[in-house]
C-alpha cells in the first residue's frame, strides 16, 4: 500500500498546490515540499528490506500491490518495489526536494500550476519506477511526459516552445514504438499460452521466436535510448534541458533520463536475453560513441547550460555501455552511474540556474572571473565539475570505473574507446571552470552584479548543494550499500543472460567436446530456451 | 604503533577540511596565524608520526611489512577493492620525503605567501595535496593508488591556477591536468587489462600471481606499457613532458613541492612498486630506459636555453626524473628511489632558494635581469650554490652518490659502453652546464636591471627550511635507504677506475664550460641562435602537439558545435513544413480552384484506368 500511497499523495499534493495559489501566493512551494517530505518518510518504511534481502531469495519483490484494472485484457494495477526501484525512488524524491529548494524564488507567475506539473511529473516517474504491469508502465510513461511538457513550454526560456515540441515529438514517437512492442509481446505470449496478461512476472517466461524477439527488443530499446539519451536520438536533450526552467532541468537530468536506463535494465535485458546478447556489441558501440560525441559537443558550447546538457549525453553513454556489457560489475556500475550522474548533474543545473537568476546570462563569453565575487558558489561549482570529470573518491568515479572494468571483460576495444571519454570529460569540465569562474572578472558583469546585487549562495541553497556534495563523497568512498541494494535486481538480469550464454557455449555441436556438460543442470534453462 | 600510520594521510585531510569549512561558520577570513597553524601543523604532525614509526619499527627490521585495512571500498562480483594500506621500506622512504620535505615547504610557504589574499585557500589545497600523495604511496591496490594519483593531479591543477585572475595561469593549469589525464587514461586501461587477466588489482596479490604461474608475456608487456603511459604523464617524461615547464605558473613553493619533490616522481614510484611485473618484460624495461635516456638529454639541452629561472629548474626536473627512469629501465630500482630522495632534497632547496630570489626581486623571474646577487642575499646564494652543486653531482654531494649509482648500473646493464650509459654521461655534462649557467647568471657577474632594487625577503620561517634542506642536500648521500628487502640485493661489481673518473669529471667539465660561456654573458634572452631557439621552445613539442592534436580537435568540435545529427531532424521538420505549405496552398477556399483540381484529378484517374 505504501507505493500506492506515495503516488496518490503526489497526485493530490499537485492538485492542492494548484488550488492553493488562489489563497496563498507562495503556497505551492510549501505544499510541494511537505508532500515530498511526506512521501520520503513513507519510503523509509522500506529501510528494513535493505538488510534482509540477499541474493537467491525466492521472492524478488520487497513489496507489491495488485488490483485488477481491466480484467478483460489482463491488465492490472500492479506496483512492486525491489532494490533497483527503491534506489530510483529515493533518487527521485531526493531530487524532487532538491529541485524545490534550489528554485524557491525562481517562479514568478502561475506558481500553483507550476508545482502541480512538478508534482505530477514526479508522480509519473514514481509510477514508472514501480509499475510491473506493462500497460500500467506505459500509462505512467505518458503521465510523466505531459506535465514535463508544460514545465518547459510555459516557464522555459527564450525558445521554450520549440524545445517543448521537440521534446514531445521525440518521446512520443519513441513511446509509440514501445507500445507496439508491448502489444506484440503480449500477443505472442497469448498465442503461446492462451493467457492474456500484461504482467511482467508472467511475460518474463514468454517464449519468443528469435526473429520477432529481436524486433520487439528494438522497439523497447529505441524508446529507452531516446530517453537515455544516446546517439543518434539525443538532439532533443540539449534544447529541452537548456530551455526548461531550472527545476525542470533538474527533473529532466536527474530523474527522467534515468527512466530510460531503468527500462533497459528492468525490461530489455530480462525480457529478451537472447536478442540482447546478439545486439550487445551494437549497443556498446552506441554507448561508447555517445560518450565521446557528447563530450566533444559539450566542449564546443558557449551556453553553460548546453554544456552541462551535452555532458549528460556523455555520462549516460556509460550507462548504456555498462548495461550492454552484460556483466555483473558493469551493470552495477551502470546503476551507480544513474545515481551519481543524477546527483552531480542536478547540482550543476542548479548552479547554472542560480547564476542565471543572479546575472541573467548563461553565455560563457559574458561570464568569467566569478571566483572573486561569488566564492561559495564557485567553490561548490568546482566540486561538482570535478565530480563530473570523474575524480576518484566521488560517486561518478566509482560508477565509471566499475562500468569500464566490467565492460572491458566483454569488449576490449569499445571500452578502450569509451575510456577516452575520461579525457573529454576533463576538457569540458575544466573549460567551464576556466570560462565562468577563473580569469579576470568579465567587464560586462560589473553592471549586472551591481544592479541585481548578485549575492553569493544563501543558506538554503548552500545546505541543499552541500548535502548533494556529501552524498557524492559518501557513495564515492563507501558505495557498498548501493551495490548491495541493487545486487538482487542485477543478479536477476545477469542470471538469465548467463543461462543463455551457457546454452550457446554448450550448444549441441560443441557439447561433446566440453568436459563439464553437467553445468547445464545448474541453470534453469528450461524456462528460457526458445 | 602501526595504527598510527593510518593517521598520517588523515591529518592533512583534517587540516584541509577545517580550512575549507571555515567560511561556513565564520564570516570573515580567519587570521593568518590560525591558518598557518592548521596547515603547517597537520603536515608537521604527520611528519612526526612517520618518523616515529620509521625509526621504531622499520629501522631495526628492514623487512618489516605493515598492512592496515580501513574499510571495504568496492566489492562487486570478483572485483574487490579495499581502502587498505601496505607499508614496506619503499613506502616509508616516500612517506618520509612527502611529509618531511612537505613540512619544510609548508613552513616556507608561511613566509612566501604572507601577503597573499588567499592564504587559506593556498594551505587548503596544499594539505589536500599532501593527503592525496600519501594515499598514493600507501595504497595496497592499484585503484586506491589511482585515487591518490588523480587527487594529486587535481591539486596540481588547482595550485598551478592558484592565481586565477591571470588567464595564462588557467591555461597552464588546464594543460597540466589534461596532458596528465591522457597518461592516466592509458593507465586506467592498463588496470582494466590487469584485472581482466588476473582478476585482482591488489598489488601484492598481482605480484604473487605472476610469480606463481606461467604468464602471457605479451599481456604483461602491454600492461606495463600502459602503466608506463600513466607514469610518463605524471612524471613529465617524453612524450607527455610538455606540461611541466608551463606548470611553473603556480606559486614557487608549489613548484618545489609538487612539480619537483613529490608528485612528479609518482611515476617513478609506480614503476618501482610494480617492478616484478616489469622484470618479466624486456620490451617494457627497454621502453622505460629509453624514455628516460631521451628525456634527460632533450630537457637537459632545453634547460640551457631558458631565460626564466623557474623554467630552467623545471627542465632540470624533467631531466633528473629522466635519470630515474633510466635507472628503472636498467633494473637499478633502489638507485632510482635513492635519486628520487636526493633529488627531492636538492630540488626543493633550489626551488625554495629561487623563490627567495623571486620574492627579493619583487617577482622578477628573468635571469638576464639578475646577476651579482651574492652580496645582497648571501644566505640564498649559499643555499642555491649547494643546490646547484648537488644537481650537477659534484663529488661528495648527495646528488653525486645517487647519480653515480645510476650511471654504474647503466654501465653494468650491458657490461660496457652502451647507449644508455653514454646518454647518462652526456646528460651529466649538460647538467653541469645548465646548473652553473644558472648560478652564474643569477648570483655572479654584473648586476642586472632587477638586481638594483633587490631587498632580502627571507624571514626566519623561510631561512630555517632553507638551511635544513641545504644540510639534507649536502649530506643526504649518507642516508641511502635500506631497500634490499623490497628490491632484493644486487651483487656489487668492480668497476675500472676510469668509469668513476668520467662520472666525476663530467660535471666539472660542465662547470668549466659554463664559466667560460656564461659568467660574463650580458645578452638578454631575446636574440637566440636558431639552435638555442629550438631548445628554448622545448624541441618544438608544443608546436607539434598544437598542430597535430589541439587545433584539429578544436576545429572539429567547433564546426560541429551545432550538432550535425540535429540537422537530420531539422531537415525532416523543414521538409514537412514545406509539404504543409504546398498542400495548404491548394486549400485556398476558392470554388473554381477546387472544381479545376477535381476535374483534372478525374481526368488523370480515368486516363490511368484506360491505360491500364
Amino acid at each position: 500500500m505504501t507505493l500506492l500511497a506515495i503516488i496518490i499523495i503526489l497526485f493530490t499534493g499537485g492538485i492542492i498546490a494548484w488550488l492553493s495559489e488562489r489563497y496563498f501566493k507562495a503556497g505551492g512551494r510549501w505544499i510541494s515540499l511537505i508532500t515530498l517530505l511526506l512521501t520520503a518518510m513513507l519510503l523509509t518504511n522500506y529501510f528494513t528490506f535493505i538488510h534482509s534481502t540477499g541474493v537467491g531469495t525466492a521472492e524478488p519483490w520487497w513489496d507489491s500491490l495488485q488490483i485488477s484494472w481491466i480484467p478483460r485484457f489482463g491488465i492490472d494495477f500492479h506496483l512492486a518495489i525491489d532494490g533497483l526501484s527503491f534506489l530510483m525512488l529515493a533518487l527521485t524524491l531526493a531530487m524532487g526536494i532538491f529541485g524545490v529548494l534550489m528554485t524557491w524564488n525562481d517562479i514568478s507567475f502561475r506558481r500553483g500550476f507550476f508545482y502541480f506539473n512538478y508534482l505530477w511529473t514526479l508522480a509519473g516517474v514514481v509510477g514508472v519506477f514501480t509499475a510491473i504491469d506493462l500497460f500500467l508502465f506505459f500509462f505512467f510513461w505518458e503521465v510523466m511526459l505531459i506535465p514535463m511538457l508544460f514545465l518547459i513550454a510555459v516557464w522555459g526560456y527564450e525558445q521554450r516552445i520549440y524545445a517543448a515540441i521537440k521534446f514531445f515529438i521525440f518521446t512520443q514517437a519513441s513511446s509509440l514504438l514501445m507500445l507496439i512492442a508491448i502489444v506484440g509481446l503480449v500477443y505472442i505470449h497469448y498465442t503461446n499460452t492462451g493467457q492474456l496478461t500484461f504482467n511482467y512476472n508472467a511475460l518474463l517466461n514468454a517464449r519468443l521466436p528469435p526473429g520477432i524477439a529481436y524486433w520487439l527488443m528494438l522497439g523497447f530499446f529505441v524508446a529507452f535510448i531516446v530517453k537515455l539519451p544516446a546517439l543518434p536520438f539525443h538532439t532533443w536533450l540539449p534544447d529541452a534541458h537548456t530551455q526548461a526552467p531550472t527545476a525542470g532541468s533538474i527533473l529532466l537530468a536527474a530523474i527522467l533520463l534515468k527512466t530510460g536506463a531503468y527500462g533497459l535494465l528492468r525490461f530489455n535485458l530480462p525480457l529478451f536475453p537472447e536478442s540482447s546478447i546478439e545486439f550487445a556489441p551494437v549497443a556498446m558501440t552506441i554507448g561508447a560513441i555517445s560518450i565521446i560525441y557528447g563530450a566533444m559537443l559539450a566542449f564546443a558550447q558557449r551556453d553553460m547550460k548546453r554544456l552541462v546538457a551535452y555532458s549528460s549525453v556523455s555520462h549516460m553513454g556509460f550507462v548504456l555501455l555498462g548495461l550492454y556489457a552484460l556483466d555483473t560489475i558493469a551493470i552495477q556500475g551502470a546503476v551507480m552511474q544513474m545515481i551519481a550522474h543524477g546527483l552531480s548533474t542536478a547540482a550543476l543545473f542548479a548552479l547554472v540556474g542560480a547564476l542565471q537568476h543572479r546575472l541573467h546570462t548563461r553565455d560563457m563569453q559574458q561570464l568569467g572571473g566569478l571566483w572573486g565575487r561569488l566564492p561559495k558558489l564557485s567553490a561548490i561549482a568546482l566540486f561538482f565539475a570535478v565530480a563530473s570529470l570523474g575524480l576518484p573518491g566521488l560517486g561518478n568515479f566509482v560508477a565509471e570505473f566499475t562500468v569500464l572494468v566490467g565492460s572491458f571483460r566483454t569488449n576490449h576495444w569499445m571500452t578502450a574507446l569509451a575510456a577516452i571519454g575520461l579525457i573529454g570529460a576533463a576538457l569540458y569540465a575544466l573549460l567551464m571552470m576556466q570560462k565562468v569562474f577563473f580569469g579576470k572578472l568579465n567587464k560586462r558583469l560589473e553592471k549586472p552584479i551591481r544592479e541585481h546585487e548578485a549575492t553569493d549562495l544563501n543558506i538554503r541553497e548552500s545546505c541543499a548543494l552541500l548535502t548533494l556534495a556529501a552524498l557524492l563523497v559518501f557513495i564515492g568512498l563507501h558505495p557498498q550499500p548501493i551495490f548491495n541494494i541493487a545486487e538482487q535486481t542485477v543478479q536477476r538480469s545477469t542470471t538469465k543472460i548467463e543461462a543463455v550464454l551457457n546454452i550457446q557455449k554448450f550448444s549441441p555441436e560443441k557439447i561433446s567436446s566440453q568436459t563439464h556438460p553437467t553445468r547445464l543442470e545448474h541453470t534453469s534453462i528450461e524456462d528460457t530456451t526458445p | 604503533m602501526q595504527g598510527l600510520l593510518a593517521w598520517v594521510p588523515l591529518l592533512p585531510l583534517i587540516g584541509f577540511l577545517i580550512l575549507v569549512a571555515i567560511p561556513l561558520f565564520h564570516r570573515s577570513e580567519p587570521p593568518q596565524k590560525f591558518v598557518a597553524c592548521i596547515g603547517v601543523g597537520s603536515v608537521g604532525l604527520a611528519a612526526l608520526l612517520t618518523m616515529i614509526v620509521a625509526f621504531t619499527l622499520f629501522w631495526k627490521t628492514p623487512s618489516e611489512l605493515v598492512n592496515i585495512s580501513l574499510w571495504q571500498w568496492m566489492l562487486v562480483d570478483n572485483l574487490q577493492v579495499g581502502f587498505n594500506f601496505h607499508i614496506d621500506w619503499l613506502t616509508i622512504v616516500m612517506l618520509l620525503i612527502i611529509t618531511g620535505v612537505g613540512f619544510l615547504i609548508h613552513l616556507y610557504s608561511v613566509g612566501y605567501m604572507r601577503d597573499d589574499m588567499d592564504f587559506r585557500r593556498y594551505f587548503a589545497y596544499l594539505n589536500l595535496f599532501v593527503c592525496a600523495m600519501l594515499i598514493l604511496v600507501l595504497a595496497d591496490n592499484l585503484v586506491l593508488l589511482y585515487l591518490g594519483w588523480e587527487g594529486v593531479g587535481l591539486c596540481s591543477y588547482l595550485l598551478i591556477g592558484f592565481w586565477y585572475k591571470e588567464p595564462a595561469n588557467g591555461t597552464a593549469a588546464q594543460k597540466a591536468f589534461i596532458v596528465t589525464r591522457i597518461g592516466d587514461t592509458a593507465m586506467a586501461i592498463g588496470l582494466f587489462l590487469l584485472f581482466y587477466e588476473f582478476s585482482t588489482l591488489n598489488i601484492q596479490q598481482l605480484i604473487s600471481v605472476i610469480d606463481g604461474q606461467e604468464v602471457n608475456t605479451e599481456i604483461i608487456t602491454l600492461a606495463c606499457l600502459l602503466l608506463l603511459g600513466g607514469a610518463v604523464g605524471k612524471s613529465a617524461q617524453l612524450p607527455l613532458q610538455t606540461w611541466l615547464p608551463d606548470a611553473m605558473a603556480g606559486p614557487t613553493p608549489v613548484s618545489a613541492l609538487i612539480h619537483a619533490a613529490t608528485m612528479v616522481t609518482a611515476g617513478v614510484y609506480l614503476i618501482a612498486r610494480m617492478h616484478p611485473l616489469y622484470m618479466l618484460s624486456e620490451v617494457a624495461m627497454n621502453a622505460v630506459a629509453f624514455v628516460g635516456a631521451t628525456t634527460l638529454l632533450i630537457s637537459g639541452f632545453s634547460a640551457i636555453a631558458q631565460s626564466d629561472i623557474k623554467r630552467v629548474l623545471a627542465y632540470s626536473t624533467i631531466s633528473q626524473i629522466g635519470y630515474m627512469f633510466l635507472a628503472l629501465g636498467v633494473g637499478a630500482w633502489s638507485g632510482a628511489i635513492f635519486h628520487l630522495m636526493t633529488h627531492a632534497f636538492f630540488k626543493a632547496l633550489l626551488f625554495l632558494s629561487a623563490g627567495s630570489v623571486i620574492l627579493s626581486l619583487h617577482h622578477e623571474q628573468n635571469i638576464f635581469s639578475m646577476g651579482g646577487l651574492y652580496r645582497k642575499i648571501p644566505l640564498t646564494f649559499i643555499c642555491f650554490t649547494i643546490g646547484c652543486a648537488c644537481l650537477a653531482a659534484l663529488p661528495f654531494t648527495s646528488g653525486f652518490y645517487s647519480k653515480d649509482h645510476i650511471l654504474l648500473s647503466a654501465w653494468e646493464y650491458h657490461q660496457g659502453v652502451n647507449i644508455l650509459w653514454l646518454a647518462g654521461i652526456l646528460g651529466a655534462l649538460v647538467t653541469g652546464v645548465y646548473s652553473f649557467r644558472l648560478l652564474f647568471l643569477v648570483f655572479l657577474g654584473k648586476e642586472g636591471t632587477a638586481s638594483t632594487h633587490c631587498k632580502d625577503a627571507n624571514t626566519p620561517v623561510m631561512s630555517i627550511p632553507l638551511c635544513i634542506l641545504a644540510a639534507l642536500a649536502l649530506f643526504g648521500g649518507l642516508l641511502a635507504p635500506p631497500l634490499q628487502a623490497v628490491f632484493g640485493v644486487r651483487p656489487d661489481e668492480d668497476h675500472s677506475a676510469w668509469i668513476e673518473g668520467v662520472a666525476i669529471a663530467m660535471p666539472l667539465i660542465g662547470l668549466a664550460i659554463a664559466w667560460r660561456l656564461f659568467l660574463h654573458e650580458q645578452k638578454s634572452g631575446e636574440q637566440r641562435s636558431p639552435l638555442m631557439q629550438f631548445w628554448f621552445s622545448g624541441w618544438g613539442f608544443d608546436w607539434l602537439y598544437g598542430h597535430l592534436l589541439v587545433r584539429p580537435f578544436k576545429y572539429l568540435s567547433q564546426i560541429n558545435h551545432n550538432d550535425i545529427i540535429d540537422s537530420l531532424y531539422k531537415g525532416t521538420a523543414a521538409v514537412s513544413r514545406q509539404m504543409n505549405a504546398l498542400l495548404s496552398a491548394s486549400q485556398n477556399g476558392q470554388v473554381r480552384w477546387y472544381l479545376t483540381s477535381f476535374a483534372v484529378g478525374s481526368i488523370l484517374f480515368l486516363a490511368l484506368l484506360v491505360a491500364l
